[in-house]
């Protein structure tokens, strides 16, 4: 699959993976393996896991916004049924959320 | 040379001084700083300046924006739609790779965190308050964020949803207050003195009219 292209759209169904990669990553522990809903596409931006160790971090790759209900991140989330987090996450760390990790 | 007292303690700081021993991070960046002087990459006066502008955001920029969307609601759908573009409309020079205007509603309160570092619109808001660095507000925003806001003293009903924005990436975040009740008829320069930076953070209200 080419990372040039954005894979998902508006409203797609996705889960954010545990690819395990070390270093300079920028989707945070916590969110890792949670399932949430495409809430836009951001464009396409050098990979920062690359340009942290002095690479260019070319070709840029899709960034979107995710957008996860409370309750599916913390199973004892005490706030309202419609409270959300949204969070940045590349195209690389993001599958269908049909598909297993 | 005067009897006056100094008991009262006009001229002691008001906190310890914290610059006798280095940290390691500080250490480091003292030892970068020499090898890029000496090595002929930077001067001195360029690091320096560079400082200076990476401090000279304040968060009357934010203000002076979202005062203008208040009253101008086609500057506001510019706003929304690129606020860099919009920022540069008012004279402003946003230096973000992407800027993005979340608006507060009756439905939705938003407030943002970093949970990774203390990525923060600078441009807009200048440098980020403690708090927003702190591992504390990092870590707790996103896992009890009405809690957090009670704590600064915002309490957001529960028929209310809130959002929580993790700037963990390559955009950067201005929540847009609601415009609070009895402003009608204010300038926009007085409705800029209503919107703070913990407003824009989505941590505090704006102040209400007096």
């Amino acid at each position: 699959m080419s990372e040039a292209e954005p894979s998902y759209a508006v409203g797609d169904r996705v889960r954010i993976l545990d690819i395990g990669k070390p270093g300079h990553v920028r989707t945070p522990t916590y969110i890792r393996h949670k399932v949430g809903t495409i809430e836009r596409f951001c464009g396409m931006f050098e990979n920062p896991e690359d340009k942290a160790y002095g690479r260019w971090g070319l070709p840029p790759i899709p960034l979107y916004r995710v957008q996860l209900k409370q309750d599916d991140i913390w199973p004892d989330y005490d706030g309202a049924p419609g409270d959300v987090l949204e969070i940045e996450i590349y195209d690389h760390w993001l599958a269908p959320a049909g598909e297993t990790t | 040379m005067s009897d006056h007292d100094h008991d009262h303690d006009d001229h002691a700081p008001t906190r310890e001084d914290d610059d006798l021993e280095l940290t390691e991070g500080e250490a480091r960046f003292l030892a970068l700083k020499s090898l890029l002087i000496e090595g002929g990459v930077m001067t001195a006066d360029e690091i320096r300046a560079r400082m200076e502008f990476n401090e000279r955001g304040s968060p009357h920029q934010a203000a002076r924006m979202i005062a203008r969307a208040w009253v101008d609601p086609d500057y506001k759908a510019r706003m929304l739609a690129d606020t860099k573009s919009a920022a540069a409309e008012l004279g402003i020079e946003a230096t973000e790779a992407a800027l993005v205007t979340i608006e507060n509603t009756p439905e939705r309160h938003n407030m943002v965190v970093c949970t990774l570092c203390s990525c923060y619109p600078r441009s807009l808001l200048g440098e980020p308050p403690a708090f927003y660095v702190s591992k504390a507000y990092r870590s707790r925003a996103v896992r009890e964020p009405r809690k957090v806001l009670r704590e600064f003293g915002v309490d957001i009903p529960d028929a209310v949803d809130i959002a929580v924005h993790d700037s963990n990436a390559d955009l950067r975040y201005v929540i847009m207050p609601m415009r609070p009740q009895g402003t009608e008829g204010m300038s926009e320069e007085e409705l800029a003195a209503l919107i703070t930076r913990d407003s824009v953070v989505g941590c505090a209200l704006p102040v209400e009219p007096a």
